[in-house]
């Protein structure tokens, strides 16, 4: 990692996702990459984050996002959240790109957030899009595919039933538990 | 743009006009889901409907800001997106007429997304191949979406036709009543064939079978009887794609569009 760019991944790490703040917008995939830009002129008033590496004057940098779903209304919170991190240890040297391809999945969530969901009450995607998993099918076969292996955040029962598709966010279908009667949300594959 | 044979600025404002084409039925048909908002007949279906007029905002949103990209490469300037969707009127809008008729009762909105729903998503796995790299890219993001889109409305044709007997003749009426509209989705033009062959656009005439195919499928599933096709709208080079529009287009417009152009500058 170039000197520098931990400083800029330390700030993303610390911006949580408006809608579920305990996780960060690093560990959904929000955040695709972190590029140096060459060749430009040296950014004004670079400072050091506490206890970290000092960024090289010239350095500049092109942090590179990719919205969840089309309709998210905290897209623009999350550009607004991630500037204001960005210009806390690097004032202007950092630029933020929206990149659309390949198209943000679920897949991307790592493993620590998939946790976290679960421990705040979500399921985490029950299963990985890549693949044979997105394929177009019925209505019937899709609920079914939904609820098969969804397992109660609460209770842990994998006696779970889909009572919608679309839930509180994009990003969330609601559930309910047959055994402890619970309804939840599940962070649904996608 | 290249590959349609025509000079650059030519090429560019067929691209925005398509571009527009695709932008605006999104978002007039978001218009309408939020016209539910709060009257849905169940809390699920009130979110469920207003999940996917929202999706169908962002994707608008994404056309018609690239539609503003292009026209800047033509025009003196190009207009954002909320210039694009606000001070446009009812005849420089060119989304499908399907989409603009009225939400009606519930069966009515269901079967319009439905029918909708099914054409769109082939639409966008088509666009998701297109020369084009940004037009694919916001299609195969859109599409993951609209894949949502079409299990919940095919789920819902099945559950009201094959339902009650008085869902049942609800939902063939609205399908019998918004049939007219659905020839308009595999109509193209010369614009669009001139995209066509540069392998920007999507030749939507090759879409209508498997569509048919698909929407057979469900319709039978629902003990629906599929119209046959008679008369339709829009199909001779003047329909919603040309800014011919039905009645119903400039109400909606009024609607959505009356406070930026009371206070054009107002901010949140």
């Amino acid at each position: 990692m170039r000197a520098g760019e931990a400083v800029i991944w330390g700030a993303l790490a610390g911006v949580p996702d408006p809608e579920l703040p305990f996780v960060s917008v690093v560990e959904l995939g929000i955040v695709r990459a972190v590029e140096p830009i060459p060749d430009v002129a040296p950014a004004r008033g670079i400072t050091p984050a506490r206890g970290t590496d000092p960024i090289p004057a010239t350095a500049r940098w092109r942090v590179v996002v990719t919205p969840t779903f089309s309709g998210c209304p905290a897209t623009r919170v999350i550009e607004a959240d991630i500037r204001t991190a960005l210009d806390a240890v690097a004032p202007g040297a950092c630029e933020i790109v929206t990149r659309l391809a390949p198209p943000w999945s679920t897949d991307a969530i790592a493993p620590e957030a998939r946790r976290k969901l679960a421990q705040a009450g979500i399921a985490p995607p029950a299963f990985r899009c890549t693949a044979a998993a997105v394929t177009r099918s019925g209505a019937a076969a899709a609920l079914a595919r939904g609820a098969a292996a969804v397992a109660c955040p609460r209770c842990g029962s994998q006696h779970t039933r889909e009572v919608s598709r679309f839930g509180s966010t994009p990003c969330k279908a609601q559930f309910r538990c047959d055994d402890c009667l619970e309804p939840f949300d599940h962070f649904k594959p996608h | 743009m290249t590959g349609t044979g025509l000079p650059p600025a030519s090429a560019d404002a067929l691209l925005f006009d398509y571009l527009l084409r695709l932008a605006d039925s999104d978002i007039v048909l978001a218009q309408r889901l939020g016209e539910w908002v709060g009257k849905g007949p169940v809390l699920e279906e009130d979110i469920a409907q207003t999940n996917v007029g929202l999706d169908l905002l962002g994707q608008g949103r994404l056309w018609l800001a690239y539609a503003g990209e292009v026209e800047a490469r033509y025009a003196t300037r190009g207009r954002d997106e909320n210039e694009l969707a606000y001070f446009r009127d009812g005849s420089e809008y060119r989304n499908l007429l399907l989409v603009e008729q009225p939400n009606g009762s519930y069966a009515d909105t269901l079967v319009r997304q439905f029918l909708y729903d099914a054409w769109h998503l082939r639409m966008l796995d088509a666009l998701a191949r297109s020369r084009d790299e940004r037009i694919a890219a916001i299609a195969a993001k859109a599409s993951k979406e609209v894949r949502y889109h079409v299990e919940r409305s095919s789920g819902w044709v099945v559950r009201l036709g094959d339902g009650t007997d008085e869902s049942h003749v609800r939902m063939q009426r609205a399908l019998d009543a918004l049939w007219m509209y659905t020839g308009e989705l595999f109509a193209a033009d010369a614009s669009d064939d001139a995209l066509v062959a540069a392998g920007i656009a999507t030749d939507v005439t090759a879409l209508r079978e498997p569509w048919r195919q698909a929407v057979g499928d469900v319709l039978a599933e629902a003990t629906l009887a599929m119209p046959s096709d008679g008369w339709m709208q829009g199909v001779r080079g003047r329909g919603g794609r040309q800014g011919v529009h039905s009645e119903h287009l400039g109400q909606l417009l009024a609607v959505m569009q009356s406070l930026p152009r009371a206070m054009p500058d107002a901010r949140w």
